[in-house]
This record gives C-alpha cells, sequence and structure tokens, in this order.
C-alpha cells in the first residue's frame, strides 16, 4: 500500500498558495466593504467591518466554548456501551440493559 | 378520472410489496421506475384535489393537495429518487423494503387532509424507518434503534391524544391551523416537537442517524424532521415560541458538532442545526417566513442528503467514519471530494448555492419583524454552521494528515446519486425562481442584491480565515476517539442509575419490612395457638377432640336414618 506518488497538497508550496489565495480574498472583501453601498436593515450593519469581524469572532469563540466543554463533556470511547454490565442486583427495570446481553458479537456492514 | 385519486404514497406501497417478491435487476428496475412515475403522477394532478369518506362519527381526508404539501411530495420524490440511486447496489430485501414503505409514509403524512390520518401514518414513519438502523445488524444499532422507537412511538400517542382532544373540543379532525390556546394544542405541538428534535428531546436524531446503514442515513434524514417540520407549518405558523426554540436549535448542536468525532453525528448535529432555521422561520410566520421555512426544507433534503451520501460513500469504502481515523482521502476518492464540497458549500449557504437562496430568507424575515437579537444569533449560526459542516466535514475526511488509506470512490450508482444532487444544489443556487414559483406565497424576493452577496461572502470568509488562523496557532480541537455526553444521558445514565438505587433500596426495606411483619405473625400465632392449647385441654382433658367429632356424626347420621324409616 506505499504510495510514492505525490499528490496537490503533499507539496507545501500548494497548501502556501491556497492560504495566499484565501487571504487576498479576506482583503479584498474587507476593501469591497467600504466600495459597495449597502442597504442596512440593522444599525449593526452599518459598523466599520460589522460582517467579516462578527464572522471571525463568532467561530473563535464557538471553538473556545467548545474546547472548553470537552473538559466535561467529554467520556471514553465505549462509555455507553458497558451500561448495565456492571450489576447483577437489578437486571430487569430497563430495557437497554437487557439488550445487552442477546449478542456478543459485532456484524459491522 | 379516478388515476388523480390514488394518493402519493399508493404506489410506494405497492412498490414495497413488488420488491419483497423479486430479486436482481428487476427489482432494480422497479424500485426506479415506482419514483419516477409517481411524481410524474403528482406533477399532473391539479390543486386543491381531495379524497374523502366518514368513518363512524368521523370525517376523514387521506389526501389533500394544496401549495405547502405539494412543496414537500416533489422534494420527497426527488429524495426517494437519490436514495433509490444510491442504495442499488444492495441485497438486503428488508432494507430496500422497508425504505419503500418509509417513503410512503412520509408521503402519506404531507398529503393527510385530517389528524387521524397523519396519526396513522406518524407512527408507520416511525415502525418502518427503524429496520434502516437494525439492518446495519451490530449490537449497537439494535439499542440504538430500540430507543428510536420508543421516543417515535411515544410522540405519536402524544399525537393521538391531542387528536382526540382536538375531536371533542372542534368536533372536526380537519388538519388546519391548530395553534397553542387549548390542551389539545399543546399535545399536538409536543408530538410535533419531539419529531422535529426540539432542544433535550434531539437525541434520538444524533443517537440512530450515525448508527444506521450507510443507505438507511440516507432516507432517514430526507422524510422524518421534514415531515415534523410541514406539520408545524401547517398547524403552528406564527407562534412565537418557536422563534425561540428555533434559534435554540440552531445554536447548542454547533458546539457538540465541533468536538465530535463521528462525521455521520456531526452532520446529525447539523441537520438539527438546519431545522432550527426553519423552526424560526415557521415562528415568525409572515408569507416570506414561511416560504423561507419551506424552500430551506427543500433545500436541506437535497444538500443534507448529498453530504450524507458522501459520508456514507466513505464510511462504505473504507470502513470508517471517524475524523480521527480519517484524511488524505481526496488522493484517490476526487469526484466524491469535489461532491462533498459542494454539499458543503450549499450548506454553507455560499452564494450560487441553493441554502443561500433559502436561508437568506428567513435571516431577512427575522429582521423585518424586528426579531434583532434572533438575527444576530442566526448569523452566529451561519458562521458556526460553516464552521463545522462546511469546512470539518470536508477538511477532516478528505484532507487533513495522511491516514494512509486508499479506498477508490465509491460504485457508480452512489456516484450518480450524488451527482444529481451536487447538480440540484447549484441549478437551484443560480436559478432560485425555479424554486420560488412553487413556494406558497409570491413575495417576490430577491436573493441576489450586492448587501446580501457581499454580507455573506464576507461572513463565510471570515470564518474559514478563523479556521486557518485557529489550525496554524493549534488551538484547534483535535479529533478524538470519545464519547461526548448530551442529554441522552439522563436517559441512558442518570435515570437508569436513579432507578437502579431507587429500586434497590425500595426492596431492601421491602425485604426488612416482610422479616418484621413475619416475625411479629409468628409471635402472635405462637401466642394463639397456646391459648388454644390451653383451652382445648380444658375442656376435653380425656377424650381427643378427634373422637368427639366421630361421634357428633354417627348421632347425626343416625338421626338421618330415623327420619328415612318413618
Amino acid at each position: 500500500m506505499e504510495d510514492k506518488k505525490k499528490y496537490l497538497f503533499d507539496h507545501p508550496k500548494n497548501i502556501k498558495r491556497a492560504l495566499y489565495l484565501l487571504y487576498s480574498c479576506c482583503i479584498l472583501l474587507f476593501i469591497l466593504d467600504f466600495v459597495i453601498p449597502r442597504d442596512v436593515s440593522h444599525g449593526w450593519e452599518s459598523l466599520w467591518g460589522f460582517y467579516p469581524i462578527y464572522g471571525f469572532i463568532s467561530c473563535v469563540v464557538l471553538v473556545r466554548v467548545a474546547t472548553w466543554m470537552r473538559t466535561f463533556l467529554r467520556r471514553e470511547e465505549d462509555y455507553y456501551d458497558n451500561e448495565g454490565m456492571d450489576d447483577g442486583a437489578i437486571s430487569h427495570n430497563d430495557d437497554v440493559k437487557n439488550s445487552k446481553d442477546i449478542g456478543d458479537h459485532h456484524v459491522d456492514d | 378520472m379516478w388515476m388523480i385519486e390514488i394518493p402519493a404514497f399508493v404506489p410506494f406501497f405497492i412498490g414495497a410489496l413488488l420488491v419483497a417478491l423479486t430479486r436482481g435487476m428487476l427489482r432494480g428496475v422497479i424500485m426506479i421506475v415506482i419514483p419516477i412515475a409517481s411524481a410524474v403522477h403528482l406533477w399532473m394532478i391539479p390543486e386543491s384535489i381531495h379524497l374523502q369518506f366518514s368513518l363512524f362519527d368521523y370525517h376523514l381526508i387521506p389526501y389533500r393537495v394544496d401549495k405547502l404539501s405539494l412543496m414537500f411530495g416533489y422534494v420527497f420524490h426527488l429524495a426517494a429518487l437519490m436514495g433509490i440511486i444510491y442504495s442499488l447496489h444492495l441485497r438486503d430485501s428488508m432494507q430496500q423494503v422497508a425504505a419503500m414503505m418509509y417513503i410512503g409514509s412520509g408521503l402519506g403524512a404531507v398529503f393527510a387532509g385530517d389528524l387521524l390520518t397523519l396519526f396513522i401514518f406518524w407512527e408507520l414513519l416511525a415502525l418502518t424507518s427503524v429496520f434502516l438502523i437494525w439492518a446495519r445488524r451490530t449490537q449497537r444499532s439494535y439499542a440504538s434503534g430500540m430507543r428510536y422507537l420508543v421516543i417515535q412511538v411515544l410522540s405519536g400517542v402524544i399525537l393521538l391524544a391531542g387528536t382526540l382532544f382536538y375531536f371533542t373540543e372542534n368536533n372536526t379532525l380537519e388538519f388546519g391551523y391548530i395553534g397553542l390556546d387549548s390542551v389539545a394544542g399543546w399535545l399536538v405541538f409536543i408530538a410535533f416537537g419531539i419529531k422535529c428534535a426540539f432542544p433535550m428531546v434531539h437525541n434520538w436524531l444524533t443517537d440512530a442517524y450515525a448508527e444506521a446503514t450507510v443507505t438507511g442515513t440516507v432516507f432517514l434524514s430526507a422524510f422524518t424532521t421534514k415531515v415534523a417540520v410541514y406539520a408545524l407549518a401547517r398547524a403552528f405558523p406564527g407562534t412565537e415560541l418557536l422563534v425561540y426554540i428555533g434559534a435554540a436549535m440552531t445554536c447548542f448542536p454547533i458546539f457538540f458538532a465541533v468536538i465530535e468525532n463521528d462525521l455521520r453525528r456531526v452532520l446529525a448535529y447539523s441537520l438539527i442545526n438546519q431545522v432550527g432555521f426553519m423552526v424560526v422561520g415557521i415562528g415568525i410566520g409572515t408569507a416570506l417566513a414561511i416560504n423561507g421555512a419551506v424552500s430551506h426544507a427543500f433545500n436541506d433534503v437535497i444538500f443534507k442528503g448529498l453530504l450524507f451520501m458522501s459520508m456514507g460513500a466513505v464510511l462504505h469504502m473504507t470502513g470508517r467514519i471517524n475524523g480521527s481515523e480519517l484524511g488524505g482521502l481526496y488522493k484517490t476518492m476526487p469526484k466524491t471530494t469535489i461532491l462533498c464540497i459542494i454539499g458543503a458549500a450549499s450548506i454553507s449557504a455560499f452564494p450560487l448555492f441553493s441554502g443561500f437562496v433559502s436561508k437568506s430568507m428567513i435571516m431577512s424575515a427575522a429582521i423585518e419583524e424586528g426579531f434583532d437579537w434572533i438575527w444576530l444569533i442566526l448569523l452566529f449560526a451561519s458562521a458556526g454552521v460553516f464552521h463545522h459542516a462546511g469546512i470539518k466535514i470536508p477538511y477532516f475526511a478528505f484532507f487533513a494528515h495522511d491516514c494512509g488509506i486508499r479506498a477508490n470512490d465509491p460504485p457508480k450508482n452512489m456516484l450518480l446519486a450524488m451527482a444529481i444532487a451536487a447538480s440540484l444544489c447549484i441549478a437551484i443556487g443560480i436559478y432560485p425562481q425555479g424554486l420560488y414559483a412553487l413556494l406558497p406565497y409570491d413575495t417576490g424576493y430577491n436573493p441576489y442584491d450586492a448587501s446580501h452577496v457581499l454580507a455573506q461572502t464576507q461572513l463565510l470568509f471570515f470564518s474559514a480565515l478563523a479556521f486557518v488562523w485557529l489550525n496554524l496557532k493549534g488551538l484547534y480541537p483535535p479529533e478524538l476517539r470519545a464519547t461526548n455526553l448530551d442529554f441522552d444521558w439522563i436517559y441512558r445514565r442518570a435515570l437508569p442509575t436513579v432507578l437502579q438505587n431507587m429500586f434497590t433500596i425500595i426492596w431492601q426495606i421491602d425485604r426488612t419490612l416482610r422479616q418484621e411483619v413475619k416475625l411479629k405473625l409468628t409471635i402472635c400465632l405462637t401466642y394463639i395457638a397456646e391459648k388454644n392449647n390451653r383451652l382445648s385441654n380444658l375442656l376435653s382433658r380425656n377424650y381427643p377432640s378427634g373422637s368427639m367429632a366421630m361421634w357428633v356424626a354417627i348421632m347425626l347420621a343416625t338421626y338421618l336414618f330415623l327420619s328415612f324409616i318413618q
């Protein structure tokens, strides 16, 4: 399976090019904000660079908050897989538990 | 003409029967012919056709066609055709029959003119679709399907209760505007809400869609939630509560989507986010907002189907779907990569792609009606959806670090289905008037004015910039093999644990009480027995009580004998 062929993004130069393309698009769009007159239906829209800044900040906030959420929401991958396996005392008060005993083998498609 | 009165679900139910009876090529031909024939039939029938009859006291309308239901009817046919082409390689009767029944149930529900018919198809949707989950034939999918079924059937039962209340209050079953001013209204609202994946009852979706089969998820993503959106649009347009529920739905799933590893589950979260936009539109309730909600539902079926198909193709070809195990697939799956990017651009609402022409209607309606904060939240959610569905999905599957897997593009039928969906995404994006002509209201809306296009492009490009910046800084959360807790933890972990502990305590108390009572009873009985003993000793000191009984019997027998002689 060793694959010697070089693909598009195996060259660091191409990644750089793609990034520069993105940067220049961003700069161009930011400048267009001052060139194109826009209809404003909300006060904030007339703020200087509202959409670019809002887009950037909301994504950073989104990712930072999500990363923080991971600190208390994260469990091991098979967290739910051992549902009800750790007790022998009560085995008839929920269906999830019973279903675990039915098959031990997994058939992947 | 009787042909016109055939309800749209009938061909699919007949199709399910034919599929069960045939094999191989013939089955494939039947499965493709049916949605095409049924779509042509639907295209030709006039609006406002009814099929009605009375059953006992109930006046039933199993088939009613108007602009709102037609819109969903058309897109369900498109979804059916794409899903069927995508699953043509399957040799699994259970899945194929279930899929045909499921499509039929979805069509039955959107053309139902009364609440009782709606209830029947509502439950059929649940009962038929669960087989698409179980068809994966793993232990996880079995358990997941069970949870899915319980929640879906519960929604149906609540709908039935609401229907009966509604009938006693209004003496009619007709399915029209209901509103929230009665118990019946609330019950129906909750039933719709469960199927619509309202916050806190949304986990059936993220749970089941990630566990279903490759092709099953494509069908699942198209019908159930859209039927619920349709039902809300008919029964609760302009209900302000929906605006806030919808805004919550657009926001909270994107946080989960960012840290989720299973890419199909990421798409399930983003499905809730998209349905949130529709729910906001229905809640605002103006002609523009309803148009936005309905057209967004139409587009979502196509682009979300495309995204689920592309991730299904990855799962089908590599056997993996976790972001942590994928990457670099663009090298050998270039077609899938491009098709996936088209879907990602559509869901992110890039100008010239389908999401843009429908989502902007909802945003415009929100700001026109003075929902400023909601508008800001929707804007945040728009940036967020680009982040997790637009960038994360293609990036972690096809680019990122090279995982070393060299899988080929999927079979031709899968590629064809994705190509159809992708062309529709672009066609609707470039020529939205075609879609607008089908909408329930005529608002003369034009999405392509300079301010809109510029605003949306700026928002998206700077979101992309944020992604690049976070990635270069190493601040982007890496894909990790993990389970993230969500609301389903309440009923999968907390509730069972609480119940378990509660029952342990109850049984302990029960056992102690029983022992106590038994002890008391024994003491009591011993006491009485002693008393009795003493008493019998007193009366028959010399004779056992057995002989006494015998002598009484003899006396009575003698008496009887004498009475006969006389």
